[in-house]
């Protein structure tokens, strides 16, 4: 039986690294999209019916564009930054719990392809690698301004790393476990014991610190200092060009998707749904249904993500430091505090 | 099959360990350190030590090495500014190292004797490590985290030039 556990996870990593790919290169689509809607414009519309292909275009460009290797860079470490970016986006998928469980034949399949004892701290290890990419595409560049652009982008990265971290020990400190799965299963329904069964309506304060310093570790508007073109030229991949660049920028679209759906699992009850147990439905059916429902949680993250972006000017690099170290850090402290103090009121 | 991980883990350990010494570039060096660490961490992952093998990785190759990567490529070290040390220091250091390897071994050398460790069912996960830490160690966990806020409190005072202003 062990062939077959092996391929059940190859079959359900494979497909959630294809899912992966495809929601990032539509969400460039997306953006595209709501920022036209959001400014009155058509955007784009030309290939295929509504613009579909636009996407796939934009990858051919990419592929097409000449590629330049500035003369004085470190190769080798130039070539590898983009892969790095790239390779700890896409391995933070493998503890997000994509649905329940599925029944075939006699078997109980899990939609999640490693449920670690650890998962949450898992993301961390690997989001906190993911400023490697960065430094390193950026050191590589030799170029002044590619090297601020790193050093400003890795800092905010750090720097927020922690509030991220504090506000989600909050939130350990009620589901008391780290697994992945087993948070997901505590949100079971909407409904439990006289209240909301999801996280986020027992820690509001809690989600909004985590999404914040979330839009942060993303880069993303109001918090994508990093390629501040007013001041740094492109940010840390001034130098890059062709399907490098396009790597670097679909390393931040995945980074999104991701952290939509840890979110989406964490705070918003991830596959489960309100009335869950009273459609009558069979295992697979409440299962298939769950996840939808998830993705659908994603997209509206995703979507959140894209509204802001359109929304809210950038911050000034002081205002952002000030903002992680002297807003963020300390009431993501006080939380804890105010949380152990609920947790032991409760018990006695 | 976790013998056949164990040694390609090793291999992998000493030989990114042993280019960090011999890579002439800093930035070489740094990198290759983080390849060390995290074949450390999957060294902790076959002992079953879960958490402190992501403990390991989030502390050493995120955070720690991601600072000394700052410092590196801040200063721009080249191969040609790299200061050539004095010859009594490099002799000074192969000694050194050497009666650090005799003392390691030495105390290394009855290791077969050891009785197996107990492995309880939650060794290695997160409650179990802060079970034994908030309990049996409780006194050199605090001592240790005292000994950082020193570290932290006296690494500001010297960045700050003027402390009473």
């Amino acid at each position: 039986m062990e062939w077959i556990f092996l391929l059940d996870k190859t079959i359900i990593a494979f497909i959630a690294f294809s899912i992966t790919l495809l929601i990032a290169t539509y969400s460039t689509y997306a953006e595209r999209k709501i920022a036209a809607f959001l400014q009155d414009r058509v955007g784009p519309d030309r290939a295929g019916p509504f613009g579909m292909f636009q996407p796939l275009a934009d990858a051919g460009k990419f592929f097409f564009k000449e590629e330049i290797i500035p003369a004085t860079s470190n190769k080798f470490l130039f070539i590898i930054g983009p892969g790095i970016a790239m390779t700890t986006a896409l391995m933070t998928s493998v503890v997000i719990p994509w649905g329940g469980t599925l029944e075939i034949g006699d078997r109980l399949v899990s939609l999640q392809v490693s449920d670690l004892n650890i998962g949450v701290l898992y993301v961390f290890g690997v989001v906190s690698l993911g400023v490697y990419g960065i430094m390193i595409g950026g050191w590589a560049s030799n170029n002044k301004f590619s090297l601020l652009g790193a050093i400003r982008a890795s800092s905010q990265m750090i720097s927020y790393e922690l509030g991220m971290g504090l506000s989600l020990i909050s939130l350990i400190m009620l589901t008391g476990t780290l697994s992945m799965s087993e948070i997901v299963e505590q949100q079971h329904g909407f409904w439990a014991d006289g209240y909301f069964s999801w996280y986020f309506f027992k820690q509001p304060i809690g989600f909004l610190i985590f999404i914040v310093c979330a839009f942060a570790e993303c880069n993303r508007t109001p918090f994508d200092l990093a390629e501040c073109e007013a001041e740094l030229v492109g940010g840390y991949h001034t130098e890059y060009s062709s399907m490098k660049l396009g790597f670097y920028m679909f390393a931040e679209y995945i980074n999104m998707f991701i952290s939509s759906a840890f979110m989406a699992s964490l705070y918003f009850g991830g596959y489960n749904f309100p009335f869950m147990d009273d459609l009558g439905l069979s295992q697979n059916w409440i299962t298939i249904i769950g996840v939808i429902v998830f993705f659908l949680k994603i997209f509206a993250f995703i979507f959140f993500f894209m509204w802001i972006r359109w929304t809210i000017p950038r911050f000034r690099y002081d205002q952002l430091m000030r903002l992680g170290w002297q807003v963020m850090m300390p009431a993501a402290l006080l939380h804890i505090f105010a949380t152990g103090a609920v947790i032991l009121f409760n018990q006695h | 099959m976790l013998t056949i991980a164990f040694y390609i883990l090793s291999a992998l350990t000493i030989s990114s360990a042993l280019m960090v010494l011999f890579s002439k570039s800093p930035i070489y060096s740094v990198l290759w350190l983080v390849i060390c660490f995290f074949s450390i961490t999957g060294h902790y992952i076959l002992l079953d030590a879960h958490f402190l093998a992501i403990v390991n990785l989030i502390v050493y190759a995120g955070a720690i090495m991601v600072l000394f990567l700052y410092v590196i490529m801040l200063m721009n070290l080249n191969k040609e500014s790299e200061p050539q040390k004095p010859v009594w220091l490099k002799f000074a250091s192969v000694i050194t190292g050497c009666l650090l390897m005799i003392v390691l071994a030495g105390a290394l050398k009855g290791y077969s004797e050891l009785p197996p460790a107990a492995i309880t069912e939650d060794f290695g996960t997160a409650k179990g490590v802060g079970k034994v830490l908030f309990t049996e160690f409780l006194m050199p966990f605090e001592v240790a985290s005292i000994l950082f806020i020193t570290a932290m409190v006296g690494a500001v005072i010297l960045a700050k030039k003027h402390v009473n202003d």
